[in-house]
């Protein structure tokens, strides 16, 4: 597994603190993140992959400062959005798995073999040739797992994938999320997602306030909120 | 243009994006210059043709010209009005001819294969023009139309639900405020998937 380690970071917006002095070491395969909205959870993931970086501190992937190697983090560390709509840059659904390749200078029967197996994953192969914009809200979601998972990252973050999907849809994302090999950071609301996980966060107004195991970590949550 | 590739195998299919695009411009240009209405007619019948070969549906290819027809059916009677109907009826033909080829091109041709075409005729200009970065702008644009065909709608919505259908201004504000948060979360998508220089 990957190592992602956070050196007392802090991150300012606005001239509010959204993150307070943060201090960690992740290198359990599943984590995750649980918070209220506002409480910096979003920062936290965002600040893996470089979308942004401390304004005190450091983030480490592997070793390697986001802030001043992002554009190598980011070749290890796949990035999924709440709105898969803001994901979705290409027309067609095999052309949005391909773009994610460009990058890659890869021949382009590589290309093929490697969307095509995205596809597939993901069941998405009958609907290669669609508009993207036309696919379900849990289609695109996929679609924005497959896009990601193309360029075969070490790490996958996602940010609250299932908030704008149904019951059915949020369980159908889920479960491919539990099935992918890469380390897998998830911020999320939906807490039974992360019973099983084995580490899990609490964010509260920047700071971690609980992190261990998940039952320890989620009661420790529900008696915030209560 | 926006997802309306059509698969197929047909010889306009298979010709390169390259060679279609350059096909398209240049005879954009001779149907400008056609001088009579039967030219234009022939013309218009070849590019008809052309979507028989193609294996277009009929279905398909309407729906790419109908926008246009609802721009004739206001301009063409007011044309015909100024200039008399011989006039209106070439600007009609000209204008549906050069339309529907263009259609004919992107129902034929993936715009990732367009892009490839864009970035390999701007590689002569070297360093000068970052030959990748328009073609993701080309694509962009592209992605662009249903976003904001979405967000009007969206905004369209919740106008009718609060009662303020009148309201130019209840359309307009939050319609530039939700283009900008999206053109944001697009840029932050662009440099989660590694193009960020």
């Amino acid at each position: 597994m990957s190592e992602i380690v956070f050196e007392h970071v802090t991150h300012r917006y606005d001239g509010d603190d959204v993150l307070v002095d943060v201090s960690l070491r992740l290198t359990e395969r599943r984590i995750g993140v649980i918070g209220a909205n506002g409480s910096g959870k979003s920062t936290l993931a965002r600040l893996i992959n470089g979308l942004v970086t401390p304004t005190a501190g450091r983030v480490l992937v592997d070793g390697l400062d986001v802030a001043r190697h992002g554009r190598e983090v980011r070749r290890r560390v796949g990035f999924v959005f709440t709105n898969p709509d803001n994901q979705i840059v290409m027309p067609t659904v095999r052309e949005d798995v391909a773009f994610s390749l460009r990058r890659l200078r890869l021949d382009a029967a590589d290309v093929a073999a490697r969307v095509d197996r995205a596809l597939d994953r993901f069941g998405l192969t009958e609907l290669a040739d669609r508009p993207a914009h036309r696919l379900s809200g849990g289609q695109k979601q996929l679609l924005a797992l497959a896009a990601v998972l193309v360029a075969e990252p070490a790490i996958v973050v996602a940010d609250e994938p299932t908030t704008l999907l149904d019951a059915r849809n949020a369980q159908l994302v889920e479960r491919h999320f539990a099935e992918l090999d890469q380390q897998l950071v998830l911020v999320t609301h939906r807490l039974e997602s992360v019973e099983s996980f084995d580490r899990v966060l609490v964010v509260e107004r920047g700071r971690i306030v609980a992190d261990g195991a998940p039952a320890d970590a989620l009661g420790a949550y529900r008696s915030l909120i209560r | 243009m926006i997802g309306s590739y059509r698969p197929g195998t047909s010889p306009l299919h298979r010709l390169g994006a390259g060679a279609k695009l350059v096909g398209l411009a240049a005879s954009v240009v001779v149907i400008a210059l056609l001088p009579e209405w039967w030219m234009l007619l022939i013309a218009l019948a070849l590019v008809l043709l052309g979507f028989a070969v193609a294996a277009i549906p009929p279905r398909d290819a309407v729906a790419q010209l109908v926008p246009v027809l609802w721009i004739l059916l206001i301009a063409a009677p007011l044309n015909a009005l100024f200039s008399g109907w011989e006039t209106a009826l070439e600007m009609s033909l000209r204008v549906t001819a050069c339309v529907a080829l263009a259609a004919l091109v992107t129902l034929t041709t993936r715009v990732s294969a367009i892009l490839d075409a864009v970035r390999a005729g701007l590689r002569p200009l070297g360093r000068r023009v970052d030959a990748e970065r328009v073609g993701i702008v080309l694509a962009m644009t592209i992605r662009a139309v249903p976003l904001m065909t979405e967000i009007v709608r969206a905004v369209l919505d919740a106008r009718r639900a609060r009662g303020v259908e009148g309201s130019l201004r209840a359309v307009a504000v939050p319609v530039v405020v939700r283009s900008l948060q999206t053109a944001d979360a697009m840029g932050e998508a662009l440099v989660a998937r590694g193009f960020d220089d």
